[in-house]
C-alpha cells in the first residue's frame, strides 16, 4: 500500500504544475459549491428571520366591509366581530387548538415621567400569548388568567416602547406608567423581533380590562387561531370563514366581508422558494465540479497515453492488468480527494469567516444571515467526490490495462 | 525449457490478412545461449514477443518450462513474465523518473517483496553487473553500455528461467557492445538460458547456436557453433 502510494507520488510529482492545474479544477468546483450552499442557506436563514417571532401555523380573521349584496343587505356593511364568534368557532369546528380575541386601538400614547411613546394599545385573553409563544420575554411574565379574572390594571410593553420610556438600567417591570391617560403597572417586556422591531412597539392589557376602559363590550377585532398539530391550516381556515360568514350574513364569496390571513401561505411559498433556489444551487455546484472533474478525466487520459511506454514496461516486468488499473485509480481518487477536501475546507472557512465577520460587526443585511452548510452535506460531497474521482480515472485506466507491451514499446 | 511447434501468427488489418509466422518449431534447452537472426521483417521480432508471452499466436503450441502458454490471461501472462522471463531491450526501456537501484528492484515490487529485500538483491545485481557504484544514477546520467548493463541486472534479479534481449547492443558502440556480449556470457556461465534477437553477425557469432529466420519460417539452426569457434580464433 505504501508502495503503491509512493509509486503514485512520483507520477504526481514529474508533471507538478498540470496536477496542479487539475486538481484545482476539482477543489474550484467543491469550493463553489459549498459557497453556493452556504449562501442559499444564509438567504434562507435570513428571510426565515424576518418571519419573526410568529410561529409558522398561526391564522387570523377580521371583519371588513361587505363587497356583496346578499339576503337583502347591501354592500359596504361593516362587520364587528364578537366573542360569540369565539364561542362558536370553539364548539363547531373541530381541530383549534388555541383560539384568542384581540381587541385592539392601532394608536394610543404610553408615558411614564414626563416622557411618552405612541404604541398600538391590544386588549388580549391570556391564551393569546400561547399563540406567540416564540416570543421571547426578556423581563416579567407574560398576561396571566388572574390578571383577567380580576381585571387587573396590568400591561407587557414590547422593547421598543420600553427604551422610550425608561433610561437604560431602569428595571421597568413595576413601574407605574399612564396608557392613554389610565395608570397601569408594568408587568413584563417582551421583544418581538417581527416586521423589524415594529412588533415591539405595542402594549398588551388583559381583555377584561381592555373592554372596562375602553367600553368595546363583548366586541372582538381580530380573532387568533391555530390548528391542532396534524390539521390542515387551510382546511381549517375554510371552515372558520365559513361559518362565520354565516353568522354574519356574509356572501360565501364574499371575500372582504370577513377577511383572513393564513401564516401558512407564506410559510408554504417560502419553503417552496427555497426547495427551488437549493436545486438550483446544486444545479450549478454540480455542473461546476463536473466541469473539474472532466478535466481530471481528460488529464488521465493524457497521463495514459504519454505513459503508454512506461506502462508497457512495467506489464513486461510482470505487472498485472490490475495492478495498473488499481494504481491510475488510486492516482485519480488521490487527486480529486485531496484537492476536493481542499476545497471544502477552505469553502468552510470563508462561510465561517464571513458568518463571523456579519456577527461581529453586528451588520444586519437583508435576508441574509449566518450562512452556513450542514455537517450532511460535507459527508456527501466528500463521499461524491470519491467515488467521482474513481470514475473519473476508470475510463482512462481500463484504456492502460488494454495496452500491450510490444505496442507500447513500439511507441516512441 | 523452451518447445515451439508449428506456431503461426497472423497480423490482419481490416480485409487483408499478414502470415508473419509460417510454422516454426524450435527447442531451446535449459542453458543454452541462443541468438535468432534474420532481416527486418522475417519475423523475428514476432517470435520474440511470442517467446516473451507479449503477444498471442493464432497456431501451434508453445511450453515454457513445462507451462503450457496458450490462451492466457493478462494477469496470468503477468504471472508468467514475472517469474519465468527477464527482459532487454534495444532502447534500454528503464523508467526515466527511478534510479538505477530502483529501476532493477521493480520486477521484485509487482512480485510482492518487501522494500528492503528488494533494495538488498537489487544491489547484489548491480554490483554482479559492475555498478554498484552508480546505484542511485538516474537513467540520464547513465551511458548507453551503464543503462544496457542496469537493464541486465533487472532481467536478472527475478532469477528468470530465459533472459530475453532484444538487439540488446543495438544503440551501441562496437566497444561497449563487447562489453554488454561478455556480461552475457558470464550471465551464461551462472547457467541462464538466454535468446539474444539480433542482426548482428558479430553478436550472433558469440553465441553457441544461431537460428535463422526468412520469411517467417526457421532456415537454419544449428552448425554454427563450429563457425564460432573459428571467427573467435
Amino acid at each position: 500500500m505504501f508502495d503503491g502510494l509512493q509509486e503514485i507520488l512520483y507520477t504526481l510529482r514529474q508533471n507538478k504544475l498540470r496536477t496542479l492545474l487539475t486538481a484545482f479544477g476539482v477543489f474550484w468546483g467543491i469550493f463553489m459549491l459549498i459557497l453556493l450552499l452556504g449562501f442559499g442557506r444564509g438567504m434562507q436563514n435570513g428571510v426565515m428571520d424576518d418571519f419573526g417571532s410568529d410561529v409558522l401555523d398561526f391564522i387570523i380573521v377580521w371583519g371588513g366591509d361587505t363587497s356583496v349584496a346578499y339576503r337583502g343587505m347591501g354592500l359596504a356593511r361593516h362587520i364587528q366581530l364578537g366573542q360569540a364568534d369565539i364561542e362558536a368557532i370553539k364548539n363547531q369546528i373541530p381541530g383549534v387548538r388555541i383560539i384568542s380575541g384581540e381587541s385592539s386601538t392601532s394608536n394610543g400614547k404610553v408615558t411614564f415621567e414626563g416622557k411618552n411613546s405612541n404604541a398600538g394599545i391590544h386588549g388580549i385573553p391570556d391564551e393569546y400569548f400561547k399563540i406567540k409563544e416564540d416570543v421571547p420575554f426578556n423581563f416579567g411574565r407574560k398576561p396571566n388568567q388572574l390578571d383577567v379574572d380580576e381585571i387587573r390594571k396590568v400591561v407587557v410593553i414590547g422593547t421598543v416602547v420600553a427604551e422610550r420610556l425608561f433610561e437604560p438600567g431602569v428595571d421597568p417591570v413595576g413601574q407605574e406608567v399612564g396608557v392613554k391617560d389610565v395608570v397601569m403597572t408594568v408587568t413584563g417586556v417582551f421583544y418581538d423581533k417581527g416586521n423589524r422591531g415594529g412588533n415591539s412597539e405595542q402594549v398588551f392589557m388583559p381583555l377584561s380590562t381592555y373592554r372596562k376602559l375602553y367600553g368595546s363590550g363583548e366586541r372582538i377585532d381580530m380573532i387568533w387561531l391555530r390548528p391542532e398539530s396534524g390539521v390542515d391550516g387551510f382546511e381549517l381556515e375554510k371552515n372558520v370563514l365559513e361559518l362565520v360568514k354565516r353568522r354574519h350574513s356574509v356572501a360565501p364569496d364574499d371575500n372582504r366581508g370577513i377577511r383572513s390571513f393564513n401564516m401558512a401561505m407564506p410559510a408554504k411559498r417560502v419553503n417552496g422558494l427555497f426547495t427551488g433556489i437549493t436545486v438550483f444551487i446544486w444545479f450549478v455546484g454540480l455542473g461546476t465540479l463536473t466541469a473539474g472533474i472532466v478535466g481530471i478525466s481528460n488529464i488521465m487520459i493524457i497521463t495514459v497515453k504519454e505513459r503508454t511506454r512506461e506502462i508497457g514496461i512495467r506489464k513486461a516486468l510482470g505487472a498485472t492488468p490490475f495492478s495498473i488499473v488499481s494504481t491510475l485509480l488510486l492516482e485519480s481518487a488521490l487527486v480529486t480527494s485531496v484537492a476536493g477536501y481542499m476545497g471544502l475546507v477552505f469553502g468552510v472557512g470563508l462561510l465561517e469567516l464571513i458568518a463571523f465577520g456579519l456577527r461581529s460587526a453586528g451588520a444586519k443585511l437583508p435576508y441574509f444571515m449566518n450562512p452556513e452548510v450542514d455537517f450532511q452535506v460535507a459527508i456527501t460531497a466528500i463521499l461524491l467526490l470519491i467515488v467521482v474521482g474513481i470514475l473519473a480515472g476508470l475510463m482512462p485506466a481500463v484504456r492502460a490495462a488494454k495496452i500491450t507491451p510490444i505496442e507500447a514499446m513500439r511507441a516512441e | 525449457m523452451i518447445r515451439l511447434s508449428d506456431i503461426h501468427k497472423y497480423y490482419r488489418s481490416g480485409e487483408q490478412s499478414l502470415h508473419v509466422l509460417k510454422g516454426i518449431d524450435l527447442h531451446i534447452q535449459e542453458g543454452e545461449l541462443v541468438s535468432i537472426m534474420g532481416s527486418s521483417g522475417s519475423g523475428k521480432s514476432t517470435l520474440l514477443n511470442i517467446l516473451g508471452v507479449l503477444d498471442s499466436y493464432d497456431q501451434g503450441s508453445y511450453a515454457l518450462a513445462g507451462h503450457s502458454v496458450t490462451n492466457l490471461r493478462e494477469t496470468q501472462a503477468a504471472h508468467l513474465r514475472n517469474k519465468f522471463l527477464g527482459f532487454v531491450f534495444q532502447s534500454f526501456n528503464l523508467l526515466p523518473f527511478k534510479n538505477a537501484a530502483e529501476n532493477v528492484a521493480l520486477p521484485l515490487y509487482y512480485q510482492g517483496v518487501g522494500r528492503k529485500e528488494r533494495n538488498y538483491r537489487a544491489e547484489q545485481y548491480l554490483e554482479m553487473v559492475g555498478l554498484s557504484d552508480r546505484k542511485h544514477f538516474m537513467p540520464n546520467q547513465l551511458s548507453g553500455g551503464q543503462k544496457q548493463r542496469v537493464a541486465i541486472a533487472r532481467a536478472l534479479v527475478c532469477k528468470p528461467k530465459v533472459i530475453l534481449a532484444d538487439e540488446p547492443t543495438g544503440a551501441l558502440d562496437s566497444r561497449t557492445t563487447q562489453e554488454i556480449m561478455s556480461l552475457f556470457k558470464e550471465v551464461h556461465r551462472l547457467g541462464n538460458t538466454i535468446i539474444i534477437v539480433t542482426h548482428e553477425p558479430d553478436v550472433a557469432n558469440q553465441t553457441h547456436r544461431q537460428i535463422y529466420l526468412k520469411d517467417g519460417r526457421v532456415t537454419t539452426a544449428d552448425q554454427v557453433h563450429l563457425q564460432h569457434e573459428a571467427v573467435a580464433i
